[in-house]
């Protein structure tokens, strides 16, 4: 494997990133406001299906993401709606919503099965995409790959370095807080899971008019990815920048399954595929235990020098979710 | 009038009105007749005794995942990884009837070895995500839909590794399993009515533990008020950990019985997501096991006549999916319009 092959390998996993990226950066802004937005798998698959299907039919690739976009914030939509004004429960209708948008998706697209659509293309910077290593890593790539990068940094930026974004972290934390000081912790909660809803719509048609191009029903192999997306956000605690990370290496691990399949040919092609998963389990685990009281009780009893190891290390990996997701507010 | 046992029962009638309306105002827009689609659905489900022995088919894992979810819903656990658990149970009965394939005790035996062996596996499964849960501190949720995921990798490996078809793997799953490893099935028809007699036992069982026996008193404790009930006395993460062994033991049953009685044998899909669909039956019935029967039946008879749709009607199957999703989701929402229109009341 010569190094063009290997650097145009890591390009495609930047792109095949992007996607995810959308969806997890979505799903952090919701949380970080309160509210468990759990319907992303069937959101992904119908913001998908239905991007691709008005890009399709209008020949228009923007329409076909705007189109993705509002299938997205009309999801979270409701979800606001059902948790945050009837009180219902968030993991409940979420789930719901994951299944029925999936099934949606299935029956709605039908007609789409297989159809060549437009799609994306690569877009070369100019100058820059001549830099050696980078310019094929960053500057070959098409928009919304581009677009994945800046959202990342426009994310971490309004989150933790502005006032609005002070704010979106006091809804998650102590809505009691933000709501003496004068916001309407409800109607931003609302507007946050929309914000987010619309980026999780967004993935539904960067995979399937850009990596992805087409509807494929249940064979598109879309399935799933939402709740990979979710265990994602968790891995990021809540941050866009970790989550990226956690975004990417997942892109990576994908990739280097497919590379190595003729090195492991006992293995089969379908286990190395899906060999992200238990990595999840095993990073969630890290990313948790930390809080959990028994390592505590055992760090306690271990020698100095080596708990002063452990906890730090423990520290580095652990994320607390905000204080307040999952839990409705009321004035009283 | 609307307090009350009638006053609920009012509500969820409209749920189900305004789930059909918006079903029907889909089939509109793609251009097919809603009435045509439920007629067709109602005759695919119970227009003959095949056609219903083909929903019991579906109604026993149905129903056997729902008895197991009622467990973990009580203890308050959103035990999501319950897909894996069923998954499990078929791979652990699929081993022991490899283990047994050329004995010579009596098939009784070994069916009902193998059976036991799923539920085992389902449990141990389950007790993963429970060891995650009180012991890592993983949310259920998250530690579970990571285990499906790990178990449908499992599944593939054993199909396409050491369990391979002799000659070439496929998708179609293992090499069947001799006429002697099944359960009894009626003549003609796919139901084996010890299958159906097992579901219904298990729904039963769990109704009995919750609504008569301390133990699922104190299952409902820690699902009501977990602080409270450790304040108590009540070591929670034990009552945590028998109900998700007590999930996982009856979702590894219906991963037996689609190895024992239907498929004989392992294929890909073999929990065919009846655990996603056990989770909206229990949320749907609102965690009552006396409506579990009558729900769980009506949710399989729209699986099963739904086949039918792709060659009548040229409409995809998954119709029942956006059925079962839509009604599923209304009944959430009618409910909380419920309790804030009582509020104000």
């Amino acid at each position: 494997m010569t190094v063009e092959t290997i650097l145009i390998g890591l390009a495609g996993v930047l792109a095949s990133a992007a996607p995810i990226i959308f969806a997890v950066l979505g799903e952090t802004l919701s949380e970080r406001a309160g509210v468990i937005n759990l319907s992303m798998n069937g959101t992904i698959l119908l913001s998908a299906m239905g991007g691709f299907a008005v890009a399709y039919n209008t020949d228009n690739i923007v329409l076909g993401f705007l189109a993705g976009m509002l299938i997205g914030a009309l999801v979270a939509l409701i979800v606001a709606f059902t948790s945050i004004t009837l009180k219902q429960s968030q993991v409940a209708v979420g789930f719901v919503l994951a299944l029925t948008c999936r099934d949606l998706s299935y029956f709605l697209g039908s007609p789409y099965m297989g159809v060549t659509g437009p799609r994306l293309h690569a877009i070369q910077i100019p100058i820059l995409s001549d830099i050696p290593i980078l310019g094929v890593l960053f500057f070959r790539q098409d928009i919304i790959t581009y677009i994945s990068f800046i959202a990342i940094v426009l994310t971490w930026v309004w989150i933790f370095r502005t006032r609005p974004g002070l704010i979106l972290q006091g809804i998650g934390e102590k809505p009691a807080a933000v709501f003496i000081r004068g916001s309407n912790v409800n109607l931003l909660r609302y507007i946050y899971t929309i914000i987010g809803g619309a980026l999780i719509g967004l993935a539904g048609p960067a995979f399937s008019l850009a990596i992805r191009a087409g509807w494929m029903g249940t064979i598109s192999g879309l399935d799933g990815i939402g709740w990979i997306a979710l265990s994602i956000t968790i891995f990021g605690g809540w941050n866009p920048a970790r989550a990226a990370f956690g975004a990417y290496l997942f892109a990576l691990l994908q990739w280097l399954g497919l590379v190595l399949q003729p090195v492991f040919t006992a293995v089969p092609s379908q286990v190395l595929q899906v060999a992200p998963f238990p990595l999840m389990i095993l990073t969630l685990l890290l990313v948790n235990i930390g809080n959990a009281e028994w390592v505590e009780r055992t760090l306690a009893a271990m020698p100095e020098s080596t708990r002063k190891l452990f906890a730090k290390l423990l520290r580095a990996m652990r994320a607390s979710p905000p204080a307040a997701l999952g839990v409705p507010f009321e004035r009283d | 009038m609307l307090k009350g046992r009638l006053g609920s029962f009012i509500f969820q009638l409209i749920a189900l009105a305004l789930a059909f309306g918006v079903v029907s105002l889909i089939l509109i827009s793609v251009g097919a007749s809603p009435l045509d689609a439920y007629k067709n659905m109602f005759v695919g489900s119970v227009g003959s005794v095949r056609k219903f022995a083909e929903v019991l088919v579906s109604f026993v894992p149905l129903l056997l995942v729902t008895a197991g979810l009622l467990i973990t819903f009580s203890s308050g656990l959103w035990n999501i990884g319950v897909e894996g658990q069923i998954v499990l149970g078929a791979i652990s009965t699929t081993w022991v009837f490899r283990y047994f394939i050329d004995s010579t005790l009596p098939p009784a035996l070994i069916i009902s070895l193998a059976i036991l062996g799923g539920m085992l596996g389902g449990a141990l499964w389950a007790s993963l995500a429970g060891i995650l849960k009180t012991f890592g501190g993983v949310n259920e949720i998250f530690g579970g839909l990571g285990l499906n995921f790990v178990s449908t990798a499992l599944t593939i490996y054993l199909i396409f590794g050491p369990w391979k078809r002799p000659g070439v793997a496929s998708m179609s799953g293992t090499v069947p399993f001799p006429d002697s490893f099944s359960l009894p099935q009626l003549p003609d028809l796919r139901i084996s009515m010890w299958s159906l007699g097992i579901a219904l036992l298990a729904i039963v069982i769990i109704y009995f533990i919750l609504q008569g026996t301390y133990f699922g008193l104190k299952i409902k404790a820690v699902g009501k008020n977990f602080r409270a009930a450790y304040l108590l006395g009540i070591p929670t993460w034990q009552y945590s950990l028998y109900s998700f062994l007590i999930c996982g033991a009856l979702a590894g049953a219906a991963g037996a019985i689609q190895v024992a009685a239907v498929y004989h044998r392992l294929i890909p899909s073999i929990s065919s997501g009846y655990g996603y669909l056990g989770l909206m039956v229990a949320m749907l019935i609102n965690y009552q096991a006396i409506w579990a029967v009558p729900v769980a039946l009506f949710f399989a008879a729209l699986n099963i006549g739904s086949i039918q749709l792709p060659i009548l009607m040229k409409l995809d199957s998954s119709l029942s999916g956006v059925l079962q999703g839509t009604l599923v989701l209304f009944v959430l929402i009618v409910e909380g319009a419920r309790q804030k229109f009582m509020k104000k009341a």
